[in-house]
């Protein structure tokens, strides 16, 4: 077959090339570099011999195989988010490739695979479609540039009296050519420096329900998640982690432990703070009954104890007192003057919560002195990397990074310090050549930190003649998530945006506002978790929103509606489709029931919901959510409808009766899924109904938009049949 | 150490390990059947569902050591059970899966749900499949994949 | 294994049938006679006589067994078994189901087998389920009944699947999941289970006292 001959490159956008090459085998490799290689790499680059298809760090998006299979390259992590199905079709559908024929796969760490707005390989902030949406799209209309000219060639006619479809080029006359056929042909023609998109008319894959691409295998056992991975001679490891965040290990006792049959070491470990003791054993089982048999003395002298208990009464005190600034519009002064009658003065709490994804946190790697080879579900691959690296001792690129399929994340696996991923490597150094995984159990899970911070909020909002804000101070106090962190870089004047997202930024006409913060030093890790600051900010803005509307004796739709922002248009157009289609099922609710409402924008996405809620063996029981959004272009709408169904049940999680995270003079009071409990089947809605806005715009996120609105959405219908406020979560007594 | 004969999936397997190994780790660790799921090892979140001798386990709580001479049939046998193939495809049909990693224990105890109740209600639904943990939430599409796969099967 | 403990069994039961006979049809007249000689028709308290007051002291030990966790956790009157000394509802949302062992796909038999499983923390006995409702031992909101209702659902053959007082003796001496409440296993954490403050033969013998004397039931 054809050798290496001949590459080409273009400027894709400001900072890429494509690069097309002819593989061994015969297919057709398309690539992109994000970053301009420098002069003297594009002369070695020039004058090198091709690499091999499947050499590290890969470069393809788009490998046209002999047999007509498209592989395509997903450069994010498959969570349950859909990504591994939509970046395709995006590609697919510029390129018209037949659908039927492509291949996803999950991309390994490697610089092309970046997120062209983050700059790092990563998923988070709901970027996966609306980062890369356009850059698929090139990809794929790029490559069917090539194929065409090639086929204009072959058939000797131009290049516009050709068309294509499901992978095939049609000439004039009846004459056509498959890709697969013309891909070595295609791989020696330049690659054009600018192609004409679709229109959203010829859009053959993106706007339709096309069914998830790792459905069959996720349903009959095939698929391989990172915790089903086996080598050769691989050994697993768990770890004992210290009861106190960042205790020390003062002494150990491993004598009933290491009889174990099995057991092949026991050791003591640095952990991101703190140290533990690893067991590293041939089998689970074996690993996890000697870590049972340890006797651990530890050192937690001079470390804070935290108590839930006494953060909550810490954190109402510090609401009361005025933090740093983190938006003014206006002046709040008008509240001292207002009488108690027109003022609502709110307090609120939100607990610690864990992500708790049903796989849980793994990760294998194998060192091999110079170099090493590492499997996880990662979300941040080149954090995790660089990690792994440094504890290594080698560059990046020495590190053979995998994504593997992950179940479930939820933020849990973009960890900024990859706390997991330096744990493995600390016990893969001691064992070089073998390949280790690291398992941590559902108990290290629950206990190990990295939760959704505790928060309390204080509201005093004055109301005017018409019913109205007519002044808003704010004060919010939780730990600060990217203080401490590379991402500490995005904080302005000391604010977290995470803290105060959903609120300083709000699309309601607060014409005067305050909102300040208190970000105190705890000493518990914590973490962003799926949709980060709105899964409080919204909770207290909509519940006071809805109390608002009652006192002004106003139809919360309406009320809403008049108070949005002139420019909120995605919340306005949600909104009137929520109310449109929920209109009927609104009129007739039975005896007993109540209907709620919530709007919130997230990470461009605005949802309103309005659900349908009675209380059943003294909880909410949920019959019904009808949600209406503005994504932009709905890439997948089968995608986005089920995102937002289950997103609101994973949203639900705020509300279980067991849905918190204590602490007690500083160790976690939960342990596994008795302790800490996520919604079941009964405590999710019966049917939730969605609807996409019709938009012609760049797409936006979809997986976090699902959860900031369901749970003030119920817990207001909760007010109408009980009358209660509901200010204090978790929801233990309705 | 001990060893053992099984059958799983109608195959005779032997292994030898500890007495108090779970099924769930002997299937994963011995056999490297991986379908089944760990997901708690405390039965509190149905990921590791199998059926012994025909009932819904949990295969985390149950040591090797009691399991006897009852055949144990996984996730990886249920495309050829004439019901077990019925819920796939409809779970497949109705695009229920997300991250997916607690499928294979909620098709588990879907076919054991169909197998003794082929037309089963919201209350039945809600109360066999009341066990099984999704985080992700796949709730709605959980009760309609069931659904759909009792018409067919009905 | 098993079969050796059935062939042990069956010559107990023999043997206890043979001894319970005689005292069965003397129970009998005793119930009679003692409800009689415990109260007047209007209501004002009766002297005991020795035997029966004996009786009730042997079924306040009893009580004190019976609403032990091991025991009580599955009298419930809800629809869902309870765990653990502070007797809280079952995790994971299990439920009764109609015939007290769950509901298909999800029965007792998920997780309890014939046995303890030491090794995971699940209690397990032969035919692990619930007691029916009629033998309810608490009330809906998970309290324990007072003494004189839990004696008069014991007691009462309409509720209690037909046991006189010789088959209730033999019910505590025999059945399984009562002999279970004595060998508990261990919780997950590895600990052992409590046991109820009686050891079993002296749940036994208290058995037997309030047998003879009748079954006598408190006010």
């Amino acid at each position: 077959m054809s050798t290496a001959t001949k590459k080409q490159k273009t400027q894709l956008n400001r900072r890429g090339f494509l690069r097309v090459s002819a593989t061994a085998a015969g297919g057709l490799l398309v690539s992109l570099y994000l970053d301009r290689p420098t002069a003297a790499q594009e002369g070695a680059g020039n004058q090198r011999q091709q690499p091999p298809a499947k050499a590290y760090p890969p470069d393809a998006f788009v490998h046209i195989k002999p047999d007509g299979k498209i592989h395509i390259t997903v450069n994010r992590l498959e969570f349950g988010q859909g990504v591994h199905t939509a970046l395709p079709m995006i590609l697919a559908d510029e390129m018209d490739a037949d659908w039927s024929q492509v291949v996803s796969e999950l991309a390994p760490a490697a610089d092309i695979y970046r997120d062209p707005v983050f700059g790092i390989q990563m998923v988070g902030g709901s970027g996966s479609i609306a980062h890369s949406y356009q850059q698929y799209r090139e990809l794929g209309a790029k490559t069917r540039a090539m194929l065409v000219a090639a086929a204009a060639a072959l058939l000797n006619v131009s290049a516009d009296q050709c068309r294509t479809e499901a992978s095939r080029v049609y000439g004039p006359a009846g004459k056509s050519a498959t890709y697969a056929e013309l891909a070595g042909a295609a791989a020696l023609l330049p690659v054009p420096a600018t192609v004409k998109l679709k229109n959203a008319s010829e859009f053959r894959l993106v706007g339709k329900r096309i069914k998830r691409l790792d459905s069959r295998p996720k349903c009959d056992g095939s698929l391989k998640f990172g915790l089903d991975l086996q080598q050769p001679g691989m050994k697993v490891a768990v770890v004992a982690h210290p009861p106190v965040f960042a205790a020390r290990v003062k002494d150990f006792d491993d004598k009933e432990a290491s009889k174990l049959a099995g057991v092949r070491d026991v050791f003591e470990i640095p952990l991101a703070k703190g140290s533990g003791v690893a067991v590293v054993a041939d089998k689970f089982w074996t690993a996890k009954q000697a870590r049972d048999l340890l006797k651990i003395n530890w050192d937690a002298t001079g470390l804070d104890h935290a108590d839930s208990s006494q953060l909550r009464e810490n954190y109402k005190q510090l609401a009361r007192t005025e933090g740093k600034v983190a938006k003014t519009v206006g002046d709040v002064k008008s509240i001292a003057n207002t009488a108690a009658a027109n003022l609502i003065v709110a307090e609120y709490e939100f607990p610690y919560l864990p992500h708790a994804p049903m796989e849980p946190l793994n990760t294998t790697i194998r060192f091999d002195g110079d170099s090493a080879e590492a499997w996880a579900g990662s979300q941040f691959q080149t954090f995790d990397q660089m990690a792994i690296a440094q504890v290594l001792g080698l560059k990046p690129e020495k590190v053979t990074f995998h994504t593997e399929m992950a179940g479930g994340g939820f933020g849990r696996r973009a960890v900024p310090d990859s706390h997991v991923q330096r744990e493995a490597a600390v016990i893969a150094k001691r064992f070089r050549g073998t390949p280790v995984k690291l398992i941590w159990t559902r108990e290290d899970d629950i206990r190990g930190g990295y939760y959704r911070p505790m928060h309390a909020h204080r509201v005093e909002v004055a109301i005017g003649a018409d019913g109205f804000p007519s002044a808003w101070r704010h004060v919010i106090v939780g730990q600060s998530i990217m203080a401490g962190t590379p991402f500490a870089m995005m904080m302005k004047d000391g604010i977290d945006p995470t803290t105060v997202e959903g609120v300083a930024d709000t699309n309601y006409n607060l014409p005067n506002l305050h909102v300040s913060v208190h970000n105190p030093t705890i000493n518990v890790p914590v973490l962003w978790w799926r949709s980060v600051g709105n899964t409080h900010t919204a909770y207290v803005m909509e519940t006071l929103i809805e109390e608002l509307a009652a006192r002004a004796k106003m139809d919360p739709i309406a009320y809403r509606r008049k108070l949005l922002k002139p420019d909120a248009k995605k919340l306005r157009a949600a909104l009137d489709l929520m109310d449109t289609k929920s209109a009927v099922w609104r009129r007739r609710l039975p005896a007993g029931h109540a209907v709620g409402f919530a709007l919130h924008e997230a990470f461009g996405t605005g949802v309103a919901c309005a659900v349908d809620v009675s209380i059943k063996n003294d909880r909410p029981k949920i019959h019904r959510v009808t949600i209406a959004l503005d994504c932009g272009v709905a890439v997948n709408p089968l995608t986005i409808e089920s995102q937002f169904q289950a997103g609101v049940g994973f949203g639900l999680s705020q509300l279980m009766a067991k849905g918190e995270i204590t602490l007690k003079e500083g160790r976690v009071e939960q342990r596994n899924f008795d302790g800490y409990v996520p919604p079941y089947i009964m405590d999710a809605p019966v049917t939730v109904d969605v609807h996409i806005v019709p938009s012609a715009e760049a797409p936006t996120g979809c997986g976090e938009p699902p959860v900031p609105v369901i749970s003030p959405a119920v817990v207001n219908a909760l007010t109408k049949l009980t009358g209660k406020a509901y200010r204090s979560l978790p929801l233990v007594d309705v | 150490m001990a060893t053992y004969k099984l059958t799983v999936n109608g195959q005779p397997k032997e292994v030898a390990v500890d007495p108090s190994t779970p099924l769930l780790w002997v299937l994963r660790e011995e056999l490297d059947m991986t379908g089944t799921k760990y997901g708690c090892g405390v039965s509190a979140c149905g990921a590791c569902t199998v059926h012994v001798d025909g009932v819904a386990t949990r295969s985390c709580m149950l040591p090797i050591s009691l399991l006897g001479n009852r055949p144990v049939v996984t996730i990886e046998a249920m495309a050829s059970d004439p019901i077990g193939r019925v819920v796939q495809d409809a779970w497949v049909e109705k695009d229920v899966v997300q991250c997916g990693y607690c499928q294979s224990g909620q098709i588990m105890s879907a076919v054991a749900l169909l197998k003794a109740t082929a037309k089963p209600t919201e209350t039945n639904i809600e109360e066999s499949m009341g066990g099984n943990i999704c985080r992700c939430a796949t709730y709605v599409r959980i009760r309609e994949a069931i659904d759909l796969a009792s018409q067919r099967l009905t | 294994m098993q079969s050796n403990r059935r062939g042990k069994s069956g010559s107990t039961v023999a043997v206890i049938l043979a001894f319970l006979f005689s005292i069965a049809i003397w129970s009998t007249y005793s119930v009679t006679s003692g409800q009689t000689t415990r109260t007047t028709r209007t209501g004002a308290p009766a002297r005991l006589s020795a035997n029966t007051q004996q009786g009730l002291d042997a079924w306040q030990q009893m009580y004190s067994v019976l609403t032990h966790p091991r025991c009580i956790n599955c009298h419930t009157a809800t629809n869902y078994p309870q765990q653990g000394d502070d007797r809280h509802r079952h995790f994971a949302n299990v439920i009764r189901g109609p015939a007290g062992k769950g509901v298909p796909a999800f029965t007792c038999h998920a997780c309890h087998q014939e046995a303890n499983a030491d090794s995971t923390g699940v209690p397990g006995g032969h035919d692990w389920h619930l007691a029916p409702l009629s033998m309810r031992w608490q009330d809906t909101n998970d309290r324990p009944l007072p003494s004189s209702a839990v004696c008069r659902a014991v007691t009462d053959r309409r509720r209690n699947e037909n046991m006189d007082g010789a088959a209730l003796l033999k019910h505590h001496q025999e059945a399984l999941l009562v002999l279970w409440a004595w060998n508990p296993g261990r919780r997950p954490d590895g600990t052992m289970r409590t046991v109820p403050p009686l050891t079993h033969d002296e749940f036994v013998a208290a058995t037997q006292r309030w047998v003879d004397a009748g079954t006598p039931c408190p006010r």
